[in-house]
Formats: structure tokens, sequence, C-alpha cells
């Protein structure tokens, strides 16, 4: 397919648009066109954020048609159902095993539960993540991002070289020893859950 | 910073382009009002030395000082969203009478859609009613680009030239390849000519000169080589610009289009034959008509426009598959699951909820502005009851007042009050209102990201600035009754409430406490505090304060990550059963 069209979703506050930057770059470096663009909207924490990245040959619109996204990452899990439509049919969601609980204005309403199975009736192959847990693990809650990147990568054609070059140039020096290690950790979780997908496990 | 690197691809938001477009244009001056979506642009442009830039305490004064740099014959700009054409178009409209020595351009952000305005509003038509050019991106590379094209076409006319840009093309990334920073040789300067600048006194023979001037640049553009054919294998034939190209390019891969990237004027001839050499034309453009009325008036019959596309909202391949291809968008998820959505709301420690708790329970009806702050009139606080824009709320409090309200306070913002709420307060004073007025000053400018203004004492750069005194300025207008106001001690904030309406005469109350992430805020140490549940009655007194730090539910929590112990929620809990964390 001539076109990649991948989203990333989440929380305000989540790391949403550095990741996406990260995938931006890394794309621009092996690939001749790429757009990427997401809505800047008030200034809040607690939002839902997506991100839209497109890169390949005659890549025009930087926005993703629904039903037409090959991978949408959901940085927590309500989100993913909220973005779900964007992706085609039979594509692969990737979801950060993580619940943030909406402000509520008015009547109260408790976290859905169901989500994943709710995304598998609809025909999606979906993916459970622990980033968080993962980041925990490695003592820093803040590169789980990294962590869902490095998963992400494992189904884009884009070098580990692309990769882990761009991730030295954009995270400070002091972090960047914990995120490369968080990024490591992802591809390795990646490659272990595709290859459990493929051998139908 | 890497930002001088010629022939480097670079992965840019159209923004950044645009500061990028101003830097190899060799601009001199650009000045602005944060807006979202132009904000980036001059925050970016003030990382290039070799631009003097800065914020303006408004879009006219910024527009007024960029033609004052362009007529004594340097290249300038001024930025803002497109509600910021509004203000500064008393100047835009004139200014053209005149026309500029240095080249001259206005930078207006359209937000199609209403992601983060008030409104929804075509700029291009601005374009028609100055009598300037116009151009439109479509892309980071144009968004760079293109801007070169507007100053040549400034100086070549002796126009203002308006540079419309539009939310996603702002807010996109894509590859740009970076150019030289052209060193414009300044051979020209201001030459006094009093026929020529004092336009008021001239204005009839300006008015024939700049006619002649359009009908110069009427023919000019025939041959515009920037509004481009490109030829198809399809029988459909487009005519588009801006980001409406991209969509239609998703959509017609094989279509011939009329790419313009001149909106005004248009060619017409051009146009004239592209539509007769096609059976069949679709004019894609978002939001009004602009193109298509033009074209139609032209006596053209062969286009298809908003007979099939909306004339609101945002475009996208979506949209356009669904008008031309009958393709249904698919739909999303929330007929089939319940999707609690994530709605914006003051953040865990904003001050303007302190405000808004005391102006509630004062029960007074309260005149809004835009900012942050508007967000208080969502529940569970309710407490603002109009908002328009900005600078609105001081002259609609005086004028619900003068029609027979009683009891009614306006509440803006500090930088708004900058922007448009000086002249109001004066007028209250003036005409003798007695209408109190609420600043919500959180040292910065929340809304589009935390800009500097006058009275942070900041500039663009970060660099300190004489402060504007506030309290100094309101004092001087006339106002005898001026409060400061602690918005998180609830019982003074009620009390200065109170006060300001019992005075006769104009009050104004000044709030004291800055916004969470103002410069010096955001690494202060917060201690959060905690809900002791043997204490707590779930009575839901804390939850009414309506802060996210405090979660939903039966038994009421706090996120002691988000709290900054503000303490609003402990002063609303009648049993005592909220206390700072390690002092229960
Ligand atoms: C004419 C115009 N210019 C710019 C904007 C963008 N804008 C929205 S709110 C705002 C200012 C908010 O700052 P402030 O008044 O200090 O309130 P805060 O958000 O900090 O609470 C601006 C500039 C606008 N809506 N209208």
């Amino acid at each position: 397919m001539a076109v990649t069209n991948v989203l990333l979703c989440g929380v305000g506050g989540q790391g949403v648009l550095l990741a996406s930057e990260v995938l931006a770059l890394v794309a621009v470096e092996e690939k001749a066109e790429v757009k990427q663009t997401e809505v800047h909207g008030v200034a809040q924490r607690g939002g839902s954020v997506v991100s839209h990245l497109r890169f390949g040959e005659g890549v025009y619109s930087p926005t993703v048609r629904t039903g037409e996204a090959d991978i949408l990452v959901a940085f927590e899990r309500l989100e993913a159902v909220r973005y779900g439509h964007y992706v085609k049919p039979g594509g692969l969601i990737l979801i950060n095993d993580v619940e943030i609980m909406p402000g509520q204005i008015g009547e109260y309403k408790p976290y859905p539960t169901g989500i994943m199975e709710f995304l598998r009736s609809k025909g999606f192959t979906v993916q459970t993540i622990p980033a968080t847990a993962e980041a925990k693990a490695l003592g820093n809650l803040r590169v789980g991002s990294l962590i869902l990147l490095g998963v992400l990568s494992v189904y884009l054609d884009l070098s580990l070289r692309a990769w882990e070059s761009v991730i030295r140039r954009r995270i400070p020096e002091r972090l960047l020893d914990v995120n490369l290690k968080a990024f490591q950790v992802g591809v390795e979780l990646g490659r272990s859950q595709a290859q459990a997908a493929v051998s139908g496990v | 910073m890497t930002l001088t690197s010629p022939g480097q691809r670079m992965l840019m938001a159209g923004n950044n382009a645009i500061a990028r477009g101003a830097y190899e244009a060799g601009v001199y001056f650009a000045s602005g009002y944060p807006g979202t979506p132009s904000t980036e642009i001059l925050e970016v442009i003030s990382h290039y030395p070799e631009i003097r830039s800065q914020w303006a305490a408004n879009e006219k004064v910024a527009f007024d000082e960029a033609m004052g740099v362009a007529m004594s014959g340097k290249r300038a700009l001024c930025s803002m969203k497109y509600v910021g054409l509004n203000v500064a178009a008393d100047s835009f409209m004139v200014f053209p009478f005149a026309g500029t020595v240095g080249g001259f351009v206005v930078i207006s952000a359209d937000d199609p859609g209403m992601y983060s305005s008030q409104n929804e509003q075509d700029n291009r038509y601005f374009a028609r009613m100055a009598q300037v050019p116009m151009i439109e991106p479509s892309d980071p590379q144009e968004a760079k680009d293109y801007l070169k094209l507007a100053f040549e076409l400034s100086e070549l006319f002796s126009t203002p030239v308006l540079y419309r840009t539009s939310m996603r093309v702002s807010h996109s990334k894509g590859v740009v390849t970076l150019g030289e920073r052209l060193e414009v040789k300044n051979d020209r300067s201001f030459v006094k000519d009093v026929p020529n600048w004092v336009v008021p006194i001239f204005a009839k023979s300006l008015r024939a000169k700049l006619d002649a001037k359009m009908a110069r640049m009427s023919e000019f553009v025939e041959s515009y080589p920037f509004n481009w054919i490109e030829e198809g294998q399809s029988k459909t034939a487009i005519i588009t610009s801006g980001a409406s190209y991209t969509y239609a390019k998703e959509i017609f891969p094989d279509a011939t289009c009329l790419k313009l990237a001149l909106t005004n004027p248009l060619p017409k001839q051009k146009i004239v034959d592209f539509c007769a050499r096609h059976e069949q034309v679709y004019v894609i453009e978002e939001l009004e008509p602009f193109l298509e009325e033009q074209i139609r008036a032209w006596g053209i019959t062969n286009v298809i426009g908003k007979e099939r596309l909306p004339r609101t909202g945002e475009y996208s391949p979506d949209v356009l598959a669904k008008a031309f291809l009958s393709e249904e968008p698919i739909k999303d998820f929330t007929n089939e699951f319940d999707l609690i959505s994530r709605p914006p709301q003051l953040c865990p420690g904003c001050p303007h909820r302190g405000a808004y708790l005391a102006l509630k329970k004062a029960g007074v009806l309260v005149t809004g502005d835009i900012g942050c702050y508007t967000l208080g009139a969502l529940p569970p606080l309710g407490a603002m009851h109009t908002s328009f824009c900005m600078g609105a709320s001081i002259g609609n409090a005086f004028g619900f007042e003068l029609g027979g309200m009683d009891k009614v306070v306006a509440v803006i913002g500090d930088s708004t009050f900058i922007h448009g709420g000086i002249p109001p307060l004066i007028d209250v004073v003036y005409n003798g209102g007695n209408t109190t007025t609420v600043i919500l000053d959180n040292r910065t400018t929340g809304m589009t990201g935390h800009q500097e203004h006058p009275a942070t004492g900041m500039t663009l750069q970060g660099r300190e600035a004489p402060r504007l005194d506030l309290v100094a300025l309101i004092k001087a207008i006339g106002v005898e009754h001026v409060q400061v106001a602690d918005p998180f001690k609830q019982k003074d904030m009620y009390q200065a409430v109170q006060d300001a309406l019992q005075h006769e005469g104009p009050s104004v109350i000044l709030t004291n406490r800055p916004c969470i992430f103002a410069r010096g805020e955001k690494n202060r140490p917060k201690t959060p505090y905690v809900i002791q549940e043997d204490k707590c009655t779930q009575c839901g007194a804390c939850q009414r304060v309506g802060c996210p730090a405090v979660l939903p539910g039966k038994q009421p929590r706090i996120d002691e990550v988000s709290c900054t112990g503000c303490s609003l929620c402990a002063q609303a809990c009648k049993f005592d059963a909220i206390a700072l964390k390690g002092v229960m």
C-alpha cells in the first residue's frame, strides 16, 4: 500500500503529542512524504487528544479518513472506543492497559467495562499493552509512551536505526537511557505479541 | 538552534513554516496578539534574532505598528487569529488607500469547525472588502514559500497583502525544505507626500487610485504562475485552494485541478476558460462560497459547489467523499457504547474557580468575556451568563444596568482587559455607571497557551519589561473602589464582591493568584489535600466545587497528583473532612 495511516489517541498529559512527534520524525528519516496533525484545543489537561499521521507516497491530506487507519494506538482504554471508527476493517488497535476516569459534569457515570470485547466484536485485532506497568518496573512512569512506540514499531515499515536516532535526538540526555530501554521493552513486547497472534496462541 | 541551514529537509508545522518563511523573506519586524490557531507564528519568529518581534496589546495595535514599520520602508508582518482581523479591520480597510512602502503582510488564521473559537467566519471576504491581494497556502511547504510571494506582491503593487491560513494548514506538520534568508536591499524609504499618506483629506482621489491598482492586479493575476492547472486523466475538473486542495487530491487523484494560491483578485479569464474546457467543475472551498459566487456572477453555470458541500465545519476527505461520491463516513460508536466525554474544565488549582464560587454565592448576573474563565459558565459553577468576544463584558454589564438589571458584574481576564477592557471601563466612569468589574488577573494569557502581556512584566522573548500596574491604571481611570482579593480565601473573596456591590459607583476587584502554568508556578512544590473518609458524609459539597482533582463517585476522593493544594474543596466542606496531606 502506498500510504500508511496511524492514529494515536489518549488523554491530555499522557504524552500523545510527544509520541506522535517522534513517530513523525522517524517517518521523515525514511519516507518521502509525511503529514501529521492534531487539534490544539483549549489549554487544559484531561481532554481527549488525537493525532493523525500519514506517510508514504501521495500524501496530501493530513487527516486520516474514517475506516482507513492501519493502526490505532490508544494511550487510554476508553479513548480506543472514541476513535475506533477510524480503524480499517480488521485493523489493529494497540491499547495501553490504563483507565483515566473522565472529569464529569452533571450525572455521575462509572467507567465503562467491556471495551476489549466491544472492539473485538467489531472485527478489529486488539492487543493490550501493559505499558504503564512496564514503565513502573523501569522506575519512570513517563516512559510509557516510548514503550507504546516500541510496540508500534514492530508493525511499521520503519527501521530500528531511524527510531533510535530520533529518540537520541529528541529526548534530553539525562532521560535518554531509560527511554531507550523503554523503547526496547516495547519492541520485545510487540514481537512476542505479534508472534503469539501468528501462531494463534 | 538549527534555524539557519538552507537545503535541509525538516518536519515543520504550518505555523513554524510561516515563521521560517518570514525569516527567509527578510522580514524586519513582526507583531501580533495570541489567538488559536495563529499563536505559534509569532512565538517561533521570536527565536530569529534577525527579526524584531513583539506581542502587542491587541491586534489593531499590532497592525498599526507593522504598518508603521512598512511605511518606513522595511518588510513587516502582523499575525493574528481571524477574529483579530475584526479588531484590526479599521486600519486594514484604510491602509490600502495609501498603499505601502516596504512589504506588508497581515496573517490571519481561520478556524473552520470552531475548534477553539467563538464563531465561524470566512476571512477571505476581508480581502475583497479591503481590495487587497490574498494568498492561501495549503500545506507547510507552501506556508513557508508563499509568504515570500506575499511580500513580493506587496512591494510590486505597493499594497498590504492578506495571508490567509486555516487551523489545518497552521497545525499540520509536513516536510519542508529550507531556504536562505533574503537580504532585502533597503532602497525604499518614506517620503513625505501628504496627498498619499493623509488619507481622510484625500480619500476621493485615493479611492480612484486604488480602483486603478485593483484593475492592474486583475490583469497581472491572469498569468500568475502559482495559480496552476494540474492536468488529470479523469473527466472531473476542480477549482480549489488552501487546505481543501489536499482533500480534493485524496478523493480525486486523477482530476484536472485549478489550484489557486492567489485568491483575490481572481484570474477571471483563466477561470472562464477552465470552466469552458470542462463539462462540469467542482468548486471545493471550506466555509463560504467565496470563489463560487464570483464565478457564478460571471455567468458561468457549469459549476457545482455549495449545493453539495456544507458551508460550515471543517472539510476532510470524508466530507468530500460524502458530497461527491455519496460515500458515508464510518459513524463513531457513540450509539453503541456509552462514550463518556471529557469536557474542558478549569484545571485543578485554577484561581478562576474561587472567583466564580464567590460570584455564584452572591447570586449576581455575570457578563463574561473570552478566556479560560469562560468555562465558569458550565456546571457545576454555572456562574457566567453571557460571553461573546474579547472586551465585551464591561460594556455589556453597563448596558444591562442601563437596561434596568440590578447587580450586574463583568468578569474579564487580565490579557483580555488590556486587549479591549480599558475603553469600556473608562466609559463606565465617564457615564456614571455602577458596574462592578472583576479582573481575573492570573498573570498570563492562559487560554492560548500562556503568553506574556504588558502586566506580566515580560516580553515575547521572556525579557523583563516595564510592568503595567493595573491597580494604578484603574485608579487613574477614575474608579475609586478598587480591591485586590485572594480567590483562594472564599470568605475574603465573597466579602469583596459584597463590598463592591454595595458601593455606589463603579468598582473593580482584581484577583491575585497566578495560573498554575504561569511562570514560576509550575515547579512550585505543592501539598495536596486528602479526604478523611471517617469524617466524610458524602454530601458532595467538595465535588460541587467543580475541580477535576476531586474525583467523581459516591465516596469522593482527591487525586493527589493533580491537586495543587488550593484548599477550595476544604473550605466547601462543612465537616472538616478535608485536610492537607500529612496534617491530619
Ligand atoms: C480578538 C481576539 N483575539 C484573540 C483571541 C484568542 N483568545 C481567546 S481567550 C484569549 C485571552 C485569554 O487570556 P486572559 O484574558 O488573560 O484569560 P485566561 O485565559 O488567562 O483566563 C485570547 C487571546 C480571541 N478570542 N479574540
